[in-house]
């Protein structure tokens, strides 16, 4: 963007600016200020983004935010109403589908039924106009990539769920599309096995550069496997950011309770104590959250705790180690437990009526750090744990 | 194992319904059919010979089995008039159901690709017809082909001709007829099959790179054969019987294999002729239907 304000004292000039940097610095896909409305739903509000080469993005939201019709408009289902489709530079915006160099892996594998696997993995090479005997070797190397080896002559109907899928997504491969598109390749497939598919996905991603770009609802899904997750609601894109970034530092209270569970407490900004931010909430008192931000005091906020950061004792960390900022306490009643194996979650009630989550890993066999319902107990969490996020 | 066979009981008594069905309405009526095709005609009542007699005892009855004869096959055979009907009809309903698969499938895939609320519409609009009695949609035409009738009148009205034009008794004015009566059984079954492709696998075909006519041909089309033949079979079969069509838009000079019988059993009172003709017109249709029932059985196989 830089590279337009350089450029635009010297519009005049009759010799243009050599574009060698802007194209270097290009995404391989850039999606610019795209809108799309059905009717007065805006489906898509003027969304803007852009995907290296190579990345494993993820498109998250829930149902009706626009993930789905952002994906078919880049592979051409759907047009945009604005906005540019940017593929390698050029904007394929109003390209047919059939003639862009996207393909797409479809929710319910969308095989064709009256076709063989091998003829369903060939169709889009025959149409490409591709030699027989090339065809031929392409159809074997993507029935080896996906381990459909046996299998050639099989009719979907014949096929379980999981082979179904491999199909279809050696069908999207075979053309060696410049990006993938992915529309909740896993849905259809039970835990266990969307779980293995997660992994398998990941690999041949790496393996083979090419461009992922998923559609999911399922966070974890998306967690697992993209590099990056960009999280839709509305027609907007409210946060683009690695999954770490994602969990960790929800951009707004809407993130931060879509992706993963959360304990969030309302309150106002007080005026500064050292490096930590003040917040005086309802619920659970006074607040100490280290911030990088620095909110405007007075300004209403939330506090965002996620349920793994609140530990549980009986008396709390000894208070002469620390001082007081450096520790959040509250005390209350554990009103709920429930062992999930790998942890268990405690329900809090705290003294001021409001239910305190918190998770805490099972790493003994035995029970000596339980704790059961009616227990008083100290939850304890440090400034760092805390997001502290405007309303 | 128990539960199984208290619920497949009923469910196989059932499935004998339509045996006991066919067994009264169609095998013992053919059975008596085959038996008059293989008698003589007798001016007498039943005007055909021998007649089972059981009252005659064993030996009558013998003697009646011997009196049956193949004679009226070889005179079906050896006689042109009863060729040419059979010709004739296989002609008019091989180019009929030709011309109705043509109309038809171009309507059954724009009422398939409707929104949904407005396919009900178009299937209301398809049946509608059938509220008015068949002959007197017929009876209609007959108004609308006459010399002075509506179409004549159009067409003088739009200079498009001189003089009337003679639609009447002629194999345009049967054609004509045919179509529009059984166009809705060529529609019904096509749309049934064309509305069932999922629009995702003709999205699928577009995103591996086939233009749309292209994603018609290779998954549209492929995909809606089962359709076709049912659409064919229904229109097919019951247009090489057709009587009434021909006998009233179509001219004299020509017969189709159901006027002949009409004409053998109800002008000439030669039951066992037109018993004949009869049977064989069935032996007929049976090889379409038994080729369409191996193609479903060899489409279930493959499933």
């Amino acid at each position: 963007m830089s590279e337009d304000a350089a450029t635009a004292p010297i519009a005049d000039s009759p010799k243009p600016e050599p574009q060698t940097a802007v194209v270097a610095d290009m995404p391989l896909l850039r999606i610019d200020a795209v809108a799309k409305k059905f009717g007065t739903f805006r489906a898509v509000d003027k969304l803007s983004l852009d995907i290296r080469a190579g990345e494993f993005f993820a498109l998250l939201g829930p149902s009706g935010c626009g993930k789905t019709t952002l994906l078919r408009m880049l592979a051409g289902f759907e047009t945009p109403d604005e906005g540019r489709i940017l593929l390698d530079g050029k904007d394929i915006a109003q390209v047919l589908p059939h003639q862009r160099p996207v393909n797409m892996m479809f929710q319910n594998y969308a095989l064709f039924p009256h076709l063989s696997v091998r003829d369903n993995i060939a169709f889009g090479l025959k149409r490409a106009g591709m030699p027989r005997s090339d065809i031929d070797t392409r159809v074997a190397e993507m029935v080896a990539l996906v381990k459909l080896d046996g299998l050639e002559k099989r009719k979907p109907d014949q096929l379980s769920g999981g082979q179904k899928q491999r199909v279809a997504l050696a069908r999207s491969l075979a053309r060696r599309p410049q990006v993938l598109l992915l529309d909740e390749p896993l849905a259809a497939l039970d835990k266990k096995l969307r779980e293995s598919t997660q992994l398998e996905l990941m690999e041949l991603q790496r393996r083979l550069g090419m461009t992922f770009i998923i559609v999911t609802h399922d966070q974890e899904e998306a967690m697992t496997m993209a590099s990056r997750i960009g999280v839709m609601d509305a027609g907007r894109l409210e946060q683009v950011a690695t999954p770490r970034e994602l969990y960790e530092a929800p951009a707004s209270r809407w993130i931060a309770e879509f992706v993963g569970e959360v304990n969030l407490f309302d309150g106002q900004v007080e005026p500064h104590e050292g490096n930590r931010v003040v917040v005086a909430t309802r619920d659970a008192g006074t607040i100490f959250a280290a911030e990088p931000r620095d909110p405007v005091t007075k300004a209403t906020v939330c506090v965002a705790i996620r349920p793994e950061k609140i530990k549980l004792s009986r008396r709390g960390p000894a208070s002469d180690v620390v001082n007081a900022h450096a520790i959040n306490r509250l005390e209350g009643v554990v009103s709920d437990v429930s062992y999930l194996g790998g942890f268990t979650t405690y329900k809090v009630k705290l003294d001021s009526g409001a239910v305190l989550r918190s998770s805490m890993a099972n790493t003994a066999r035995l029970d000596i750090d339980a704790y059961s319902a009616g227990q008083r107990v100290m939850a304890w969490f440090t400034p760092d744990d805390c997001v502290v996020l405007e309303q | 194992m128990s539960a199984r066979r208290i619920f497949a009981r009923p469910a196989r008594r059932a499935a004998i319904a339509p045996y006991v069905w066919m067994a009264l309405f169609f095998l013992v009526p053919f059975i008596f059919v085959v038996k008059i095709s293989l008698s003589q005609t007798a001016i007498a009542q039943p005007p055909y010979t021998p007649v089972f007699d059981l009252t005659g005892g064993v030996g009558a009855i013998k003697a009646a089995f011997a009196a049956l004869s193949l004679d009226n096959f070889k005179l079906l055979l050896s006689d042109d008039l009863y060729v040419f009907s059979y010709l004739r009809s296989l002609l008019v309903a091989v180019v009929s159901t030709s011309i109705l698969l043509l109309i038809g499938y171009p309507i059954a895939y724009g009422m398939a690709r409707l929104p949904a609320r407005w396919q009900s519409v178009a299937m209301m609009l398809v049946i509608v017809p059938f509220w008015t009695s068949f002959l007197i949609r017929i009876y209609a035409w007959i108004n609308i082909l006459q010399h002075d009738g509506l179409l004549n009148q159009i067409l003088l009205a739009l200079h498009l001709v001189s003089t009337p034009v003679v639609w009447l008794s002629t194999d345009s004015a049967m054609y004509l007829g045919i179509v529009y009566s059984y166009l809705p059984f060529m529609i019904l079954p096509l749309y049934a099959t064309l509305a069932k492709i999922d629009p995702a696998l003709l999205e699928a075909a577009n995103d591996l790179g086939s233009s749309p006519r292209q994603a018609f041909w290779l998954v549209t089309f492929p995909l809606s054969l089962p359709g076709v033949g049912a659409g064919v079979l229904l229109c097919f079969i019951p247009i090489v019987g057709e009587f009434v069509i021909p006998d009233l838009l179509a001219g004299s000079d020509s017969l189709m294999i159901g006027q002949t019988l009409w004409l053998e059993f109800f002008t000439n009172k030669d039951w066992p002729v037109a018993s004949s003709a009869a049977v064989v017109l069935l032996l007929l249709l049976l090889a379409p239907l038994l080729l369409y029932d191996r193609l479903q059985r060899r489409q279930l196989e493959a499933r």
